[in-house]
């Protein structure tokens, strides 16, 4: 096959090249035609806006062709498998999409009067239910908007208590070293200082450590449980029963919760806080960034702060509590999103979770497990794992198998890329060198994980060539683009569109 | 279960070869036992659409009545491409752009994206997106603070009351004050007069939550004399193919709510904020940022870009903690942007504009009712003779969503508790406007 | 005769006088990669011993540069704003971060010569 055939177009059969739109501009086209209005009459008290805008024209046609194009140069779940180690990517029904889009549900705004929303009211309480009967923390804060601003909200909680209980001088929060970025980043922005825990030889948290360094300034500990070597913390009793003692909180990042859905509660662990991926667990799309929704659960010590809006039950029905302070919100500690959180995510996660039932959630986690020790079992005929033993629904190798082969955990990854497949998380966590985490889930079937695992083998059957570092440094060669020179973009960053001569100017 | 592939075969296979005799065994090391829940069972495709059906029925859409709500969320047609494209599995199943080489229609869309904000809003540059226009004017309202290294934030009583809220929550245990002035129902707040050179930022919202249009070009001359940093809150972004962008008033840094172009309100979530800054600010900047580049081949392509000021390398240093944002959401208003395009974006606002001056008139002609802006986008407050949510309850019953009464967001305001949010967009017919009118004359 | 003197955390400082050049080391360089971008003090900052300076920045890694010694800054290297690279280039050169004044000169007893930090470096690698 002659990869470098050159054609006149530039594009290259189904592959194409595709312009901006401010490339396409049709001066004055449009793909949305409207009526003038009836009159000109004009209240805008002398702030009409002066001058073009400089937004391109496009015809519908036009429209559509480009973002179908621009979409066949995506990955996705869709088209093949994506085994990227903490975010989960397992199929998302279309199901929940179709119901997300019932006008019922679509088209209801945040601020009708409540007896015209019972319905949204009775759905948001009822994905609460299910929330926190899986979890058996008696609260749930539907309102984050993510895996992070959950973590702030279960952070909120736990600053709002202490500053009840006058604990005050409780400023540290504890987080591991393999602990994803946004923990520490959270806690910074709760006005914690971060101290980081140090991982023992298994993977998992020095519990010794972690003790000795408990005190009374330490006002929390961030876990994530499985964590992110996607191993579960045995100790996790042990260490909730120890930062108690101290006086602290325990609170667990909820990021990989789909390993142990159905299989054991929150309660049992003695967790305090954890928020929930919905986008990860409960199969809503990542839409190339988002949107999530990251409700956090709570103990009956923090459920009293839990930010508002929030539904409450009423001799009417239901009503939201909008107002951190007023009677039915006293001790809430504010407010964290605007109108009432993520609820189109929330109609797609409650359509996954009645598909399922408390029966399929338990059989999802055991084949999202079960598919990740399939993957440990057979790469490791020629590839590292990190720390030995059974695995949760994770499994991390490093780079050891790669020693000598001038191949790094980046070139492995981008060669993956080639053979059709999206790579694993790269280099995280930083507790381990080189490494490559996977994640397959559930939703894939053993013919694509063998087809994995037989292409991964042959790739790092090939490395250990040895000669092979420059093939490996090349790929990809087989995508819409070849490696992008990152350098350049952080070096002289250009973030937009710039007509012609503006672009001129800027260089 | 029709989302698991794996058969009772596979399964045994693949525990053979794990060298374990069930799955369970794989749990070994969970504490013990198997909690029961309180949960039902599986259900079939059709089952769930009934449950949820049911759901949806307890609700009033908007759809089948005549609606004037906003309040920050606004109603207006979404073209069927739109939802078809946003819809493709290429750009909806897919992960956070991190390998470029199979991303670039993700990447290629943020980058109109940042293009079309920063363009709209008048600004140098604008990031790939926050959670909505609440959480991003909080971290508007940080950033000032990093780039003035200073720590009080003034927030106009412009604002709407849940961006108030979100950035007091948001912002409480970073040692800065926040001081927030009472709401503005006459737009007649004095803000240049309290600018000093103690201000990180002074944050306001064009138009106000009561509907006001003002021109801040002299507030930001004041903020920029002092060295403070003004902040402009945009809930409706149609109202920017129709009036003077907060970028030509000499905002620092522009935040907004771009819902009402990306889809159905959905009950206000999920939405997209816009954040649009000056390029100068760059490395103070929260969320993601898409820049373009070339590749091995020289040919032009896009990365993710600058982020070392992002908590998965800077940690407890980030400039946010923001993972996780609106990718999906800011595709959909990107992709009405380009097919509204310059024309079909000022035509939208233009007859937003006239439908709203067309209310306004005819609610004057009712007695006692008052328009309070003197000028306006789509949105206006007006002044009743009797309290308002009375008023919105009254019309709900006879299926007029006629409004939003500013004591939902103002409880205890005795000033306010008459006073009523009036929104009309494209959708607004005037069969909407007659029964408006005449339910109004029927419960005042 | 080299009056260079180095930090367990690869920043070197070099005395001339009553004042003292800081940068990074060779080897610093070559762990971060591309240096995209370097953030010096502005003139007048105090710095104190193993406090943070000043920042530099590769694609993927952020780094802070930490004072070897207690002192005031004279001058940050408004040079590198626009040409980071130059961190790659010429490390112990014109990549230098910032010159400053120094208030106790026996702080820099507790440094490393180039034998000792070369030695540090072998133990590193090995």
């Amino acid at each position: 096959m002659d990869m470098n055939k050159t054609t006149h177009s530039g594009n290259r059969g189904l592959r194409f090249e595709e312009p901006l739109i401010f490339e396409l501009d049709s001066p004055g086209a449009t793909a949305v035609d409207i009526d003038p209005p009836g009159h000109n009459l004009d209240r805008l008290g002398g702030l009409r806006r002066a001058g073009d805008i400089g937004l391109p024209g496009l015809s519908e046609p036009e429209v559509v062709r480009h973002y179908t194009r621009l979409s066949q140069k995506n990955y996705s779940i869709d088209s093949g498998f994506y085994p990227l180690g903490s975010c989960t990517m397992k199929h998302n029904p279309r199901l929940n999409e179709k119901m997300a889009r019932l006008p019922g549900l679509a088209d209801i705004h945040p601020f009708q009067p409540v007896s015209t929303v019972q319905g949204a009211l009775r759905l948001m309480d009822t994905l609460a239910t299910w929330l926190k009967e899986l979890t058996g923390l008696p609260a749930v804060a539907l309102s984050p908007a993510a895996g992070a601003h959950g973590e702030l909200c279960g952070l909120m909680a736990i600053r709002a208590a202490h500053q009840d209980h006058g604990q005050d001088l409780r400023t540290v929060v504890l987080v591991p070293e393999s602990a994803h970025g946004t923990n520490p980043a959270t806690a910074a922005i709760c006005g914690y200082s971060v101290e980081a825990i140090p991982a023992n030889a298994s993977g998992r948290v020095d519990v010794d450590a972690l003790k000795a360094r408990l005190g009374p300034d330490v006002a929390a500990v961030m876990i994530t449980n499985p964590n992110t070597c996607g191993l579960f913390e045995t100790e996790a009793r042990a260490i909730a029963d120890a930062v108690h003692e101290a006086g602290a909180y325990f609170y667990m990042d909820g990021a990989n919760f789909n390993a142990i859905v159905g299989r054991v509660t929150l309660a049992e662990l003695g967790v305090d806080a954890m928020h929930i991926n919905l986008h990860k667990t409960f199969s809503t799309p990542h839409g190339g960034g988002g949107p999530g929704a990251g409700p956090t659960v709570l103990s009956e010590a923090l459920a009293a702060y839990a930010p508002v809006p929030f539904v409450v039950h009423d001799a009417k029905g239901m009503h939201l509590a909008e107002h951190a302070g007023a009677a039915d919100a006293p001790d809430s500690f504010g407010r964290m999103k605007g109108f009432q959180g993520q609820f189109g995510v929330f109609v797609r996660a409650l359509s996954y979770m009645l598909s399922l039932g408390k029966d399929g959630l338990r059989q999802a986690s055991g084949d999202a497990v079960l598919n990740a020790n399939y993957l440990r079992v057979r790469l490791s005929e020629e590839l590292t794992f990190a720390f030995d033993g059974i695995c949760m629904h994770e499994a991390l190798f490093d780079d050891r198998f790669l020693k000598g082969t001038g191949v790094s955990t980046l070139d492995f990854a981008k060669a993956m890329i080639d053979e059709g497949f999206h790579p694993p998380t790269m280099y995280f966590p930083l507790v381990v060198h080189g490494a490559l985490l996977m994640e397959p889930t559930e939703t894939e079937s053993k013919e694509t994980l063998d087809q994995f695992c037989e292409s991964v083998l042959a790739l790092a059957r090939k490395a250990k060539q040895g000669d092979q570092a420059e093939a490996f440094q090349a790929a990809p060669v087989l995508t819409p683009r070849r490696r992008l020179d990152e350098t350049q973009a952080a070096r002289k960053p250009v973030l937009r569109w710039k007509p012609e001569p503006l672009r001129q100017a800027a260089e | 279960m029709r989302y698991l592939p794996l058969t009772d075969a596979d399964r045994s296979a693949m525990l053979a070869t794990i060298g374990v005799s069930s799955i369970d065994d794989l749990f070994a090391e969970l504490p013990p036992g198997k909690p029961d829940f309180d949960l039902p069972t599986r259900k079939t495709e059709l089952d769930v659409e009934r449950a949820l059906q049911s759901f949806a029925r307890q609700n009033m859409s908007c759809a089948d009545v005549p609606s004037f709500l906003g309040a920050g969320n606004y109603r207006h047609h979404t073209p069927a491409s739109l939802d078809h494209l946003i819809q493709r599995g290429e750009f909806l199943t897919a992960y956070t752009p991190y390998q470029p080489e199979i991303s670039q229609g993700t990447l290629q869309t943020i980058y109109e994206f940042q293009s079309q904000v920063a363009l709209i809003t008048g600004m140098e540059i604008a990031n790939a997106s926050m959670y909505d226009g609440a959480t991003a004017c909080a971290e508007a309202a940080a950033m000032a603070c990093r780039v003035t290294k200073r720590n009080t934030v003034l927030l106009s009583g412009s604002v709407h009351p849940h961006y108030r809220d979100v950035t007091e929550t948001q912002l409480k245990h970073l040692d800065l004050d926040i001081e927030c002035l009472a709401p503005d129902p006459m737009g007649i707040e004095d803000l240049i007069g309290r600018v000093d050179e103690s201000l990180a930022c002074v944050v306001v919202q064009n138009p106000g939550f009561f509907g006001h249009l003002r021109d801040y070009a002299a507030l930001a001359n004041a903020c920029q004399s002092a060295g403070a940093l003004l902040v402009v809150c945009v809930a409706e972004p149609v109202s920017l193919g129709l009036v003077t962008p907060p970028g030509a008033m000499g905002a620092d840094i522009v935040v907004g709510e771009g819902q009402s172009l990306a889809g159905p309100a959905s009950f206000g979530g999920p939405g997209v904020g816009l954040f649009a800054t000056r390029e100068k600010y760059i490395r103070q900047m929260p969320g993601r940022l898409c820049g373009e580049t070339v590749d091995e081949d020289g040919q032009r392509g896009f990365v993710l870009t600058l982020s070392t000021r992002e908590q998965h390398i800077r940690r407890e240093k980030a400039t946010s903690n923001i993972c996780t944002n609106s990718g999906l959401i800011a595709l959909a208003f990107s992709v009405h942007m380009t097919l509204l395009g310059e024309a079909g974006f000022t035509q939208l606002a233009e007859v937003n504009h006239a439908n709203a001056v067309t209310l306004a008139e005819r609610l004057e002609d009712i007695g006692g009712v008052r328009v309070l802006p003197s000028a306006f986008f789509n949105e206006f407050a007006v002044s009743l003779p009797k309290p308002a949510a009375e008023v919105v309850e009254a019309l709900a019953e006879k299926r007029i969503l006629c409004g939003v009464p500013a004591s939902r967001f103002y409880p205890s305001c005795e000033e306010l508790e008459n006073v009523l949010l009036i929104t009309a967009t494209e959708l607004t017919s005037h069969d909407d406007m007659d029964d408006l009118i005449a339910g109004l004359n029927q419960v005042l | 005769m080299t009056d260079l003197r180095y930090t367990k955390e690869h920043e070197w400082i070099r005395v001339d006088g009553d004042t003292a050049t800081v940068g990074i080391t060779e080897y610093a360089q070559s762990q971060l990669g591309d240096i995209v971008f370097v953030e010096v003090p502005d003139p007048g900052k105090d710095v104190t011993k193993g406090g943070e300076a000043a920042v530099v920045e590769s694609v993927k890694a952020a780094s802070e540069v930490y004072a070897p010694a207690s002192g005031t800054v004279i001058e940050g290297n408004a040079a590198l704003v626009d040409a980071p690279d130059t961190v790659n280039s010429d490390p112990a050169g014109d990549g230098w971060f910032f010159k400053m004044t120094l208030k106790d000169a026996s702080e820099l007893d507790g440094l490393m010569d180039q034998g000792a930090y070369d030695t540090y470096l072998k133990d590193l690698d090995a």
